[in-house]
């Protein structure tokens, strides 16, 4: 091609890459089957999402045609003026969506909280009842919420900790808009009565197979960015992304491995039968507490609190060892989710033991978190973004306490089956996952829209003790609620009787479920003023903020 | 940050301890040893774990897996706990088969016994519909009064209700129905009529200038067949006393005019295809405590 030299940008000058051609003719291909199948759907849900598939492939290739005009033809550079050009688009995407499945999130747990003290409230329609809402709140807070803070935290921790812009073009933004693609369609699939049925696995087959694609993406933009790293080491909160990331995608596909119906049907069945699909399920399950709500949480633990508090991490030779412990032992404590069971008992044992072993490992990276404060804990005073950080792994040692605690057979014959163990799960959902995405998001925000600092502290402040409170009612209410339950359930009479009846056990929860939906309240209340916060700190200017002309605009407190 | 920082190791001075040397978008990492106390509970657990193997069953083989030393089996456990105390209530369950109700009613501790197994036994069976405390619901009978629709509340009735069932596929099942007389029996303005007068029995308040007449006539007509002439009922059939303030399915004149017209027809299970007779008996004597008869 012969140089012009004339200025401007010539439509001969600029060629569009292999990936964009590539994944433009692919989605192309991909509409046209989503067509097809949209066409051929044995069912109307079906039919729906195929054609929201449909929709995103035709929008892909707009989006890559509309991006290629509209960018220069040079390629970004990976440096300018010697520093890396870092690639924030995809973070800011995440950071956002974060904070939008997070509310989302919270107030379906909320409507579920009170259908279950007031069960008019499922309303007598199906795409309104507990049963389709539940999975909407998990999937909402563990892979909506949760997830986009993942993808969030590790595109900008990856680049900063190895110096690198972000490996790919299209790619951090194929993972990150296919992320959210895939969380619509699960959503919308349980409203819609779309189930396999499996607890946090419930999309069905197709939708699984989306998330594949996308998540190997994810694995091979994060591994090739650390491959292009400028530092000689690699970050210890890097180590626990890759793991999350590797290990999220062997739990998928071991858990997932269905035989769809048709290719017009959304239905599926899993190959693994009987006790070997709860087995399956749980290694699963528990493993997606560890990986993904711990593993990953841990990476955001090990950046965002040395950064907030400006300290060096406490022991580099506590996170090796507590690394490796605590990927070797977690890969085996599923089983104690089926106590009890049909499970053989040497499987129940296992479980057990290594949940027991698993209880060090844990707590050396809660020593890792809080210890890294020593000489700087009177920022606790000062900064409640710091100490929300510091709170949720305060949350973070409670519950790895409290989960080996309950996995001995002993204890879990009495709290199986209670809301014990929905006051644990929230106790690490709530106190631990939340508060380190909250902490890590509030400085996430005035970085990457070059502020000097958020709108308001005073806001975080209230955010920190309205959900504190609500966290504090939640997890104490079902911990009483949880031990009465077991305590009744078990009660015999003299004469040898079951003291209580199963309803009246449920009767019984009534007082302890408002309690739980009034700390839900607070919760979400918490993340809403924290939106707000989030929200004036990107549209106010950098000057304004740093003037400090906010606490006039504080609302009603 | 220069490639010179690296590996460069320093004291940090709040702690006193050496840094590694590497750094990471300005974050360090102190070299402080691992906590005494957290490496030995952790040497603990595991210990603890190995030994726990060798007493427990553990470790899978080819088609089997290690019983452990105390041979333990969590079914075996479970086995043993409810095989105790069905051993601990056999006598009592034993006699109470044998006996009459008369028999029950005349040995305080049988009568005791047959109450604490007929509640435990209406909380797993009869409480999602007829409540907790068998106060019943709209369409479940209250079972704390003493308004029967089937016997009089007799022992004997109720044990006959629980085995067979109303309504249900039980041959002996208690049967009558209420028909729907919207199906071309009743006018629409007949049954507004009849649907009033039936309030008026229960002294409940109608409409101004409402012809009761013309309802008593229709009832006469059309319903004294099973709720008698004088509206108190008929127990073989189920039929409900109309006059006593107790409904069923509730007393406005909307949930009349739909019963009418529709007809109603509540169905209860024949226990005795899933509960042993002994069982039953013991759930007649608790319902009996419950309402008492007539």
């Amino acid at each position: 091609m012969a140089h012009s030299g004339s200025a401007g940008l010539l439509p001969g000058q600029k060629s569009m890459t292999l990936g964009e051609m590539g994944l433009a003719v692919i989605a192309a291909l991909s509409a046209v089957l989503w067509v097809i199948i949209t066409a051929n759907a044995w069912t109307p849900e079906y039919a729906f999402h195929a054609g929201l598939f449909a929709i995103a492939s035709v929008a892909t290739v707009f989006l890559i045609v509309n991006r290629y005009h509209a960018r220069p033809a040079e390629r970004p550079a990976q440096e300018i003026n010697g520093k890396p050009n870092y690639n924030f688009g995809p973070v800011k995407f995440a950071t956002i969506a974060s904070v939008f499945w997070g509310i989302a999130g919270f107030l379906v747990g909320l409507i579920i909280a009170l259908q279950l003290a007031y069960p008019e409230l499922n309303f007598g329609l199906p795409w309104t009842s507990f049963g389709r809402l539940r999975p909407l709140h998990t999937s909402a807070v563990i892979f909506a919420f949760g997830g986009n803070v993942l993808l969030a935290t590790s595109f900008y921790v990856v680049q900063r900790t190895c110096q690198a812009r972000l490996a790919g073009d299209l790619a951090p933004w194929f993972v990150v808009l296919g992320y959210n693609f895939f969380i619509v369609i699960a959503g919308t699939g349980y409203l819609l009565g779309i189930t396999q049925g499996k607890e946090y696995a419930e999309p069905e087959w197709y939708t699984d197979l989306w998330l594949t694609i996308v998540w190997v993406t994810y694995f091979i933009v994060f591994l090739a960015t650390i491959i292009k790293r400028k530092e000689p080491h690699i970050y210890v909160a890097n180590w626990f992304y890759l793991a999350f990331i590797l290990t999220i995608a062997v739990l998928h596909l071991g858990n997932n491995t269905t035989i769809p119906v048709s290719i017009f049907s959304s239905k599926s069945y899993i190959v693994w039968a009987g006790v070997q699909d709860a087995m399956l399920q749980w290694w699963y399950g528990h493993n997606a507490v560890g990986f993904f709500l711990t593993a990953g949480f841990l990476a955001i633990m090990y950046y965002f609190i040395p950064k907030r508090a400006e300290r060096p991490v406490y022991s580099y030779r506590l996170s090796i060892i507590h690394f490796w412990a605590l990927i070797f032992m977690y890969i085996w404590a599923g089983p104690h989710h089926l106590h009890y069971t049909a499970l053989p008992d040497w499987a129940q044992t296992l479980g057990m033991t290594f949940s027991i072993m698993l209880w060090m490992p844990s707590w050396g990276g809660m020593i890792n978190g809080l210890m890294t404060l020593s000489g700087a804990w009177d920022k606790l005073r000062t900064d409640p973004v710091l100490r929300m950080l510091v709170v949720s792994v305060a949350f973070y040692g409670m519950s790895t306490f409290e989960g080996p605690l309950m996995s001995v057979k002993a204890v879990n014959s009495l709290s199986h089956y209670t809301d014990w163990t929905i006051g644990h799960v929230h106790s690490g959902a709530l106190g631990w996952v939340g508060y380190v995405s909250f902490g890590a998001i509030y400085c996430l925000v005035p970085w990457l829209w070059n502020k000097p600092k958020l709108y308001s502290l005073k806001l975080v402040n209230w955010h920190f003790w309205v959900s504190t409170l609500g966290i504090v009612c939640y997890i104490s209410a079902m911990w009483v609620a949880g031990i009465m339950q077991g305590l009744m359930w078990r009660a015999y009479t003299a004469l040898g009787f079951l003291e209580y009846s199963f309803l009246e056990t449920v009767e019984a929860m009534h007082p302890f479920y408002i309690i739980r939906a009034f700390g839900g309240g607070l919760f979400l209340a918490g993340a809403v003023i924290m939106a707000w916060n989030l929200y004036k700190t990107i549209v106010t200017p950098a000057e304004e903020i740093e003037a400090g002309v906010t606490p006039a605009l504080v609302p009603a407190e | 940050m220069s490639v010179t920082s690296h590996d460069h190791q320093e004291i940090d001075a709040a702690t006193g301890t050496a840094t590694t040397g590497h750094e990471w978008d300005g974050i360090r990492e102190l070299n402080t040893p691992l906590p005494k106390w957290w490496l030995y509970i952790f040497y603990a657990t595991i210990v603890w774990a190995l030994g726990y193997w060798v007493v427990y069953p553990a470790i899978p083989l080819a088609t089997s897996f290690t019983k452990g030393v105390i041979n333990y089996s969590s079914r075996a456990e479970a086995t043993a706990e409810v095989s105790q105390l069905v051993a601990a209530r056999a006598p009592m369950v034993a006699q109470l088969a044998k006996a009459s109700f008369d028999d029950i009613q005349k040995d305080p501790k049988m009568l005791t016994f047959a109450r604490a197994q007929g509640k435990a036994a209406f909380g797993d069976n009869c409480a999602p519909c007829h409540g907790t405390g068998g106060g019943g619901s709209k369409a479940f009978p209250n079972l704390v009064d003493d308004d029967w629709m089937w016997g009089t509340g007799t022992l004997e009735e109720i044990q006959a209700t629980i085995t067979h069932g109303i309504r249900s596929s039980d041959p002996n099942t208690r049967q009558g129905n209420m028909p729907a007389f919207g199906d071309g029996v009743l006018k629409p303005i007949e049954i507004s009529a009849v649907a009033d007068y039936v309030r008026s029995l229960s002294k409940l308040p109608v409409d101004q200038g409402v012809d009761l007449k013309a309802g008593q006539k229709v009832f006469a007509d059309n319903c004294a067949a099973c709720h008698g002439d004088n509206a108190k009922g008929n127990q073989e059939l189920g039929a409900p006393n109309l006059t006593d303030q107790i409904w069923l399915y509730g007393s406005d004149k909307v949930t009349i005019v739909e019963g009418i017209t529709k007809g109603r027809g509540g169905m209860m299970p024949n226990w005795g295809d899933r509960l042993d007779a002994g069982t039953i008996k013991a759930l007649a004597v608790y319902v009996r405590t419950l309402g008492g008869a007539r």
